[in-house]
């Protein structure tokens, strides 16, 4: 398991966010998550330009064993999207917090980032689920 | 608490993924289940498969028996040290498991059944051992360690080495042979040549190891299922159940109708090939990006089914899938994929030969 990265915050459905200098947020999973699902073998992606809402799918990770809705972390308009994903969706089994990033976000609500989950909450909701 | 195999504390020490798999605690990969399938395919792997049932029975009436039981014919098997798949059927024709039946010698036979049906299968053999004054001993001491892949014999013999290697490489598919306290079968569920051993506990740690330094990979059952499905075999509560005859799961050529042996089911089998039989178990292949997945609707011309058993298969790099649809001519055929119909190809499994999808695929 690698060390999760202090500048994330979490979904307890095991998305990520990153909110950087520009007020972008860059979306992925957490590491644990792809754990779970195993071997990435395919990535639905969102369109530019698409509205995300926080709470809902923004994309879909599918493993060899399961299909699995990425929830958005928080609302607003695609403006990125992880295109290498198509061709390498096991980007996301080896780098979960930075190559296997999944999109980006321009936030209509960054105060939304406020009602996620700092990196210590998020650990240890993971611990309590791996007893 | 689930069961544990002995091989427990190795897949652990291991770094294995563990889940519990009808009631057992196993291995379903140890990193990466792909890099398992292709470890398989391309050079060797093996699999922890303790959690099966092994079920000896004793007795001159095991013969009779088995050929009242079991839908296909073990007056096949010609002498001892072959081997015979088959299902065992209730009196609708219904599938109660699948297995493989082992000619011993003298008048005893071995089954290995699966672990998911282990107390229907014990109390189905048990109910009708009484007339045929055969002795039905499940042997649940015995550890079970499948070794699949090109390189899979000639792994198997180094580490074997003396007797046995040299019976066991002389095996042809789906024999077997007793050496010491080792049951080895050239047989298995992946579709490559290999063995399948059955030995004590106590002995099953040090073959593993053994295994493992000769640099055979650990596979979990992710692998096991998805090397099963390219390779087109069915996997039983999930292709095939009760509700299901053999005659609508691809599994026509197990069934031994010629002569006039009286197996159970085989009244119900023989009223529904005289009917028709209604729905056909098929190979569906998905060419764009997507994932076949169990339950999914299938779209025929001739009315609705349902995939079986789905999944992207690592070999031929698409979705492959095991689907039961209406009989009769298909037509175009489409899958509902969360909400997207997609149109698949309908194809005749098995989707992989020799470590490669067969042409077509």
């Amino acid at each position: 398991m690698s060390e999760i990265p202090g500048d994330l915050k979490f979904l307890k459905s095991h998305e990520w966010a990153r909110l950087d200098d520009e007020g972008l947020v860059t979306i992925g999973i957490s590491d644990h998550a792809q754990g779970l699902l195993g071997d990435l073998v395919y990535v639905e992606l969102p369109r530019v330009g698409d509205t995300v809402d926080a709470g809902n799918g923004c994309a879909v990770v599918e493993s060899v064993k399961a299909a699995s809705d990425v929830y958005s972390p928080v609302s607003g308009e695609v403006v990125a999207v992880n295109a290498a994903l198509a061709d390498k969706p096991e980007t996301i089994n080896e780098d979960a917090y930075g190559e296997g990033w999944i999109l980006v976000v321009r936030p209509s609500d960054p105060a939304e980032l406020e009602d996620l989950l700092d990196p210590d909450a998020y650990a240890e909701l993971i611990d309590g689920e791996d007893d | 608490m689930s069961k544990a195999t002995p091989l427990n504390d190795a897949h652990r020490r291991l770094g294995a993924r563990m889940v519990d798999f009808g009631g057992w605690d196993m291995p379903i990969n140890y990193g990466s289940q792909i890099d398992e399938h292709h470890a398989v395919r391309r050079d060797c792997g093996m699999f922890d498969v303790s959690h099966m049932t092994v079920v000896d029975l004793e007795g001159a009436g095991c013969r009779d028996f088995l050929r009242r039981l079991m839908a296909n014919d073990v007056g096949r098997l010609k002498g001892p040290g072959r081997a015979l798949y088959t299902c065992m059927l209730d009196p609708s024709g219904g599938v109660i498991d699948d297995l493989i039946v082992y000619r011993r010698a003298g008048s005893d036979y071995r089954l290995v059944v699966n672990a998911a049906t282990r107390e229907a299968d014990l109390e189905w053999l048990h109910r009708h051992a009484g007339e045929f004054a055969v002795a039905v001993r499940e042997r649940p001491e015995l550890a079970m360690v499948a070794v699949q892949g090109p390189n899979a014999r000639a792994r198997v013999a180094a580490v074997l080495g003396g007797e046995a290697a040299t019976a066991a490489d002389a095996l042809a598919r789906f024999a077997f042979v007793e050496s010491d306290d080792l049951f080895i079968a050239r047989t298995g569920y992946t579709g490559e040549d290999g063995y399948e051993v059955v030995l004590p506990a106590a002995r099953a740690e040090g073959f593993w190891q053994g295994l493992l330094d000769a640099g055979v990979a650990p596979c979990g059952l992710g692998a096991r299922d998805t090397l099963r499905l390219e390779a087109g075999m069915n996997l039983y509560g999930q292709d095939m159940d009760r509700t299901t005859t053999p005659l609508e799961s691809g599994l026509a050529w197990t069934v031994a109708m010629t002569g006039e042996r009286d197996f159970i089911g085989r009244a119900a089998l023989a009223a529904q090939l005289a009917a028709g039989v209604p729905r056909q178990l098929v190979g569906l292949v998905l060419d764009e990006r997507g994932v076949l997945r169990h339950g999914q609707r299938v779209l025929t011309g001739q009315g609705e089914g349902e995939v079986t058993s789905g999944s992207f298969s690592p070999t031929t790099g698409k979705s492959i899938a095991l689907a039961r649809i209406p009989a009769g001519e298909p037509g175009q055929v489409r899958v509902d994929v969360r909400g997207r119909e997609l149109a698949v190809r309908v194809v005749q499994p098995p989707f992989v030969r020799d470590g490669a999808a067969r042409p077509g695929i």
